[in-house]
């Protein structure tokens, strides 16, 4: 059995972990709950705002700063591929296959420019770090998690006190009843798609400040972030956060019981347990 | 014929002493025919897509790669096992998340792509690979042709024939007939004998142990396997991309696109560009789901019908009436989240009558005909069919022992002929028949129902007319004994009307008992011999058309109290 204080440890690095699950989610439950888009591109994505503001980094900018470049052009991509999708009129499932071709495609370009090689930024927040207690809390992680709840939070207070909100409910749940009801239904999907690709921007930043990245590294974020996606329920904006976490939690204690290479299997088992315990939930 | 000479040509390549070179991207071409085709038969029919494929294929490979390479079976022995293993698997897993009701095809393609992951997870820290790979270049090959790569090529030629065959029977049999009924409309199907369970599960058995068997080869073909290649996300990738490019609605399709797709990739790694070969395949993968979501076959080539044989419409006696029950419903209820639809319901069908089931809009007259043909699970009470209790029986199997329904709002299945539409109750009805007497059985309701002049049209080229005689036709040619009409006449025109009434009076002499749900008062009256009145999900009268709608509470539930 490991010490209180190992898997005191796991389990902090399980929230952060969490947290950035939660963080890629958001962007994929809303598309996935509210557009009826399921999103594969937004991987490819996320990977491409990493490796951008590991470029700019290098060239001396803060991360932080660096999402006011990345954040918007993102917002134009993601309109860009809604406008795409509303003009063939693509169904649920097709989405998922023509993303997978941009999702390619973006690897693809990524693997170009930067190579296959692991490369990995170096920013002033990755040498701060604090010894609360027994547990070590770096800076980059716990960023990520302010990011993600203040996010997560912020959607979902838009979503139910606005009128913005309201009316993207009403979108979701019938488009053609809610247009007839004067709400611009069109425009709202064209915001609501660029928003999820600008998440994609925030999430690509936290992961160039903890992670190091590879291309070949954007394929193994696909299961655990759809598991998390689908136990939040979809198009449910704290959902990711709070499944993010519990997988995140679980993967860590599992890792420090028996071995890290167990971990894939928690979010699995976690979906399948879902699924049977809860179908009506899907 | 055209298939057995092909079949004969192609398998004399390797005699003809070419090098070898030609042998092996042949080989490439066949595995990917394999691939695609096998994927095709779970994922294309019946439309729920896979992203596991590299799953199916990889445990396919490891169990030769063990068998073979590690504990030195046979090379050929190893296959019949690389098919079962991942068979198994696949019938275990579909037998859990098939059973979730809900599961819509997009969750089933994210399950499946998690099952790629926890699989070679699996494979890469257990004895069965534990990181290295396998080397299984000791292993002996067969000699079935002059060379090494002649006899992969053979081998793979073999495997690649027989599964198209496969493809071809079961595209034009009652299985895959069930198939496409799943894909279109999977609770219709089940409502019209289709026993989707089963059928999605021998589906997936089939399409995993083939992928299985190409693996068994490509394993001991490339003589070196890891983890990371063999359960590469690009397996997965291409098999969909060839089904989709080639046409998934056909059984031809996957190959075509399998051997065109092939033919680039190799042009693409062996040239200088791999990178930006990748990135056309997925730009590729793009156009042909926006602009070809059909496919090339599926643009240009369809199911052919059969040859048309005419039967006469069978004069059965009616059936005589008697007051024998064929349907007691005893005290049935069920609620919505809280809205009871149903309570304590009582109801009685005698057999040979027509039994009018009257009563306002939200009153539960559909959703008893919901729980009797099993659509939604019961709360609480009986159904008794001939004597045989329904509740709890899946809705296949209800319709096997002779119930059929309309529904209000027709479900035609879109992608299917009419002609197919109303062939499929008869192939899974009382009796069961193949695809070619139930197709001589559809033409028979079609000329009863006047619709013989569109049966080779889909649905969407009919009117809302012809879509409620096409409810009709196909539930008629189940030849059920108990007939459920959900409002067949709301939107007709009185001639139209007419017609409908003068058929259903032909339906009731051909011997089935029918329960009619209607608004049109005039028809109930004309029709039926007795009638059963709901209001807020509960009896309040019952007995002959005229003394019914006499009743004071009747009124009062139409009309209100005041003209009571």
């Amino acid at each position: 059995m490991p010490s209180y204080a190992l898997l005191g440890q796991s389990a902090l690095s399980g929230v952060f972990i969490g947290a950035l699950y939660g963080l890629l989610g958001l962007g994929l439950t809303l598309s996935w709950g509210m557009l009826r888009q399921i999103n594969l591109a937004h991987f490819a994505l996320v990977f491409l705002g990493a490796y951008l503001t590991y470029q700019l980094g290098a060239a001396g900018m803060d991360p932080l700063v660096t999402l006011a470049l990345i954040a918007p052009a993102f917002f134009l991509f993601g309109a860009a591929l809604h406008l795409l999708l509303a003009r063939f009129k693509v169904n649920a499932l097709n989405t998922l296959l023509v993303t997978f071709g941009f999702m390619v495609m973006l690897e693809s370009l990524i693997q170009w420019i930067w190579s296959a090689d692991f490369r990995r930024l170096e920013s002033h927040y990755g040498d701060v770090k604090w010894k609360v207690g027994e547990l070590f809390v770096p800076l980059p992680e716990l960023l990520t998690l302010a990011l993600a709840c203040g996010l997560a939070l912020a959607v979902w207070a838009a979503l139910r006190f606005t009128d913005l909100g309201k009316a993207m409910r009403a979108t979701a749940e019938d488009a053609p009843i809610a247009a007839a009801f004067g709400v611009n239904e069109k425009l709202l999907s064209l915001l609501l798609s660029g928003l999820c690709a600008a998440f994609a921007a925030v999430a690509g930043m936290c992961l160039a400040l903890s992670h190091t990245l590879a291309p070949s590294q954007i394929y193994a974020w696909i299961g655990v972030v759809f598991a998390v996606v689908m136990i939040g329920g979809l198009g449910n904006p704290l959902g990711p956060l709070v499944a993010g976490v519990v997988i995140g939690v679980s993967e860590g204690l599992t890792m420090a019981v028996t071995a890290p290479v167990w971990a894939p299997l928690v979010s699995f088992s976690l979906l399948i347990a879902a699924l049977l315990l809860r179908p009506e939930k899907f | 014929m055209r298939f057995v000479a092909a079949a004969i040509v192609l398998g004399a390549v390797p005699f003809l002493g070419l090098p070898a070179f030609y042998e092996s991207f042949l080989y490439l071409v066949f595995h990917w025919v394999v691939l695609a085709t096998s994927w095709n038969i779970l994922s294309g029919y019946s439309g729920y897509f896979s992203f596991g494929h590299a799953a199916f294929f990889g445990i396919g490979v490891y169990t030769t790669a063990v068998l073979a390479g590690k504990l030195d079976w046979p090379f050929l022995w190893t296959l019949p096992f690389a098919a079962a293993v991942p068979a198994l698997v696949g019938v275990a897993l579909g037998a859990i998340i098939f059973r979730v009701r809900a599961l819509r095809g997009e969750l089933f393609a994210l399950l499946t792509l998690a099952v790629t992951f926890v699989v070679s997870t699996l494979v890469l820290n257990t004895p069965v690979d534990g990181g290295p790979g396998v080397m299984l270049s000791a292993v002996s090959i067969p000699k079935l042709a002059p060379t090494v790569s002649g006899t992969f090529y053979l081998l793979s030629l073999v495997l690649a024939l027989a599964t198209v065959a496969i493809a071809y029977a079961v595209y034009h049999s009652r299985f895959g007939t069930g198939l496409f009924a799943i894909h279109d409309d999977e609770a219709v199907a089940e409502v019209m004998g289709v026993p989707t369970y089963r059928f999605k599960l021998a589906a997936f058995a089939l399409s995993c142990a083939l992928a299985g068997v190409a693996g068994g080869i490509y394993g001991v073909f490339v003589s070196y396997v890891t983890v990371g290649e063999t359960f590469s996300g690009f397996v997965a990738l291409y098999v969909i991309l060839m089904a989709a490019l080639g046409g998934t609605r056909h059984w031809l399709g996957p190959a075509l696109g399998a051997a065109a797709l092939t033919t680039l990739l190799y042009v693409f790694t062996t040239s200088d560009y791999a990178v930006a070969g990748r990135a056309a395949m997925g730009l590729i993968f793009i156009l042909v789901i926006l602009f070809l979501p059909q496919g090339l076959l599926g643009r240009f080539a369809h199911r052919k019908a059969l040859p048309r044989r005419n039967a006469p419409i069978p004069s059965a006696a009616p059936a005589a009436k008697n007051m024998e029950s064929i349907l007691v419903v005893r005290d049935l209820s069920k609620a919505f989240k809280g809205v009871q639809a149903l309570s304590h319901v009582e109801l009685e069908v005698r057999r040979g009558e027509i039994l009018g089931l009257v009563g306002p809009n939200g009153s539960g007259k559909s959703t008893l005909i919901n729980l009797v043909s099993g659509h939604y699970p019961v709360d609480g009470g009986s159904i008794r069919f001939e004597g045989r209790e329904l509740v709890g029986e899946a809705p296949h199997r209800i319709a096997r022992a002779g119930i059929a329904r309309t529904y209000q709002i027709p479900r035609p299945f879109p992608h299917l002929t009419v002609l197919e539409n109303v062939a499929l109750p008869p192939m899974f009805g009382q009796v069961v028949m193949d695809r070619a007497a139930a197709e001589a059985e559809a033409w028979r309701w079609l000329e009863f129902t006047g619709l013989a002049g569109k049966a080779l049209l889909q649905p969407q080229h009919l009117n809302l007319h012809q879509r409620k005689f096409l409810e009709l036709a196909r539930a008629l040619a189940s030849r059920p004994k108990l007939l459920f009409l959900d409002e067949v006449l709301s939107g007709l025109t009185p001639s139209e009307m007419n017609e409908a009434i003068r058929l259903i009076r032909a339906i009731r002499d051909q011997g089935a008992t029918i329960v009619f749900v209607e608004h049109v008062m005039r028809a109930v009256m004309e029709l039926t011999d007795r009638v059963v009145v709901l209001t807020y999900g509960k009896n309040i009268a019952a007995g002959a058309p005229g003394d019914v709608m006499r009743d004071p509470q009747v009124i009062t539930a139409y009309l209100g109290a005041a003209h009571a």
